[in-house]
């Protein structure tokens, strides 16, 4: 189905600011997707993003948008979709955005179960301010500020929302666009916090130090080394190592945050007017 | 029936940034890196979207085109 642009983006602020190659238009183009086939009202849906490059998505998209500060994307949606639980709150957010600056704002709205969609743009690095180690830059990988390759483990960002409480946690790559997109539409869908780990390359600040030359080799970096959720399952510790799943990780039914706070609402009325 | 379905290939060369991750994701060959990506052969194109979705810069779109006879 061929998108209607127009729809979707301020085709004025095109062509974007992204560089070549970057996986960061695929991960959008697959929100813009997702909510196509939706077919979601778009006067009801609102993007909000922090700070990074990810940030920028929502100045190219035809919604109402916020850019907001570095990591409480998620803190100024929370006040969105608490006010106005009719609207669809779709945050994008980075990997140093979500993970660092604002993790505390991430394991919270899992906790909470907000309704809200967050997909994560995981390019496993800063690529903004020139390509500092971000808490998902993989161990051994090189950054401007790992030159020796990267000491730290990094996070698993699903598995952090999943032990946070959250009900709903994705993830898939560039290179899986179409998976992707649909990962997106189902996590849009669910009632509840909502979590997509995109991943998503940086050929200039990531993949030039990695020898990752082109942004194909990235995508097909990520291609080799994600397994089916599926065949995850079947696999020891060892042959997990350095590799990651795909798919739908958790989907499960629980209480959410803004149908409970409707409940007491109407119930305090009730009680105000007697 | 003497209605043939193909697919119209367009790229906006305003838009991309020449990264040439449409050929490379085309399973069937479509296009070419010149300048920028241009269609070598849109009679082989089964519209499958890999170029359109693998387009970071929404600068590809496949639509479809009915002809008549």
């Amino acid at each position: 189905m061929a998108l209607p642009i127009d729809k979707y983006l301020r085709v004025a602020k095109m062509p974007h600011i992204w560089c070549p190659g970057c996986g960061h238009g695929i991960v959008t183009q697959a929100i813009v997707r997702a909510i196509h086939e939706l077919e979601l009202d778009t006067e009801k849906t609102v993007v909000v993003s922090g700070i990074g490059c990810s940030a920028r998505a929502p100045g190219y998209l035809h919604f109402d948008t916020l850019h907001t500060t570095h990591g409480r994307a998620i803190a100024f949606a929370t006040g969105i979709k608490m006010a106005k639980p009719e609207l669809n709150v779709i945050v994008i957010t980075g990997d140093g955005d979500a993970a660092a600056i604002g993790g505390n704002h991430l394991i919270h709205a899992a906790r909470r179960n907000l309704d809200l969609t967050v997909i994560c743009f995981n390019n496993n690095i800063y690529g903004m301010t020139s390509g500092q180690y971000s808490p998902l830059t993989p161990q051994g990988s090189y950054a401007t500020t790992s030159p020796y390759g990267m000491l730290e483990k990094p996070f698993d960002l699903c598995n952090l929302v999943i032990g946070a409480g959250g009900t709903f946690a994705a993830r898939s790559t560039t290179y899986h666009a179409r998976q992707l997109t649909n990962l997106i539409k189902e996590a849009i869908a669910y009632k509840g916090f909502a979590f997509v780990d995109a991943l998503s390359q940086c050929p200039t600040y990531f993949g030039r130090r990695n020898k990752l030359r082109t942004p194909l080799e990235m995508m097909n970096w990520f291609k080799d080394r994600s397994v089916p959720v599926s065949s995850w399952e079947k696999l020891s510790p060892e042959e997990r190592e350095g590799k990651f799943a795909i798919g739908v990780l958790t989907k499960a039914q629980a209480t959410e945050l803004t149908e409970v706070y409707k409940q007491l609402i109407e119930q305090l009325q009730q009680r105000g007017g007697e | 029936m003497g209605k043939t379905l193909q697919w119209e290939v367009s790229v906006n060369s305003k838009w991309c940034k020449k990264c040439g991750l449409c050929v490379e994701f085309c399973p069937r060959d479509v296009l070419e890196m010149n300048d920028i990506p241009t269609v070598k052969d849109a009679a082989r194109c089964i519209g499958c979207l890999m170029c359109e979705m693998h387009c970071p810069d929404f600068a590809i779109t496949v639509k479809r085109r009915e002809n008549n006879g």
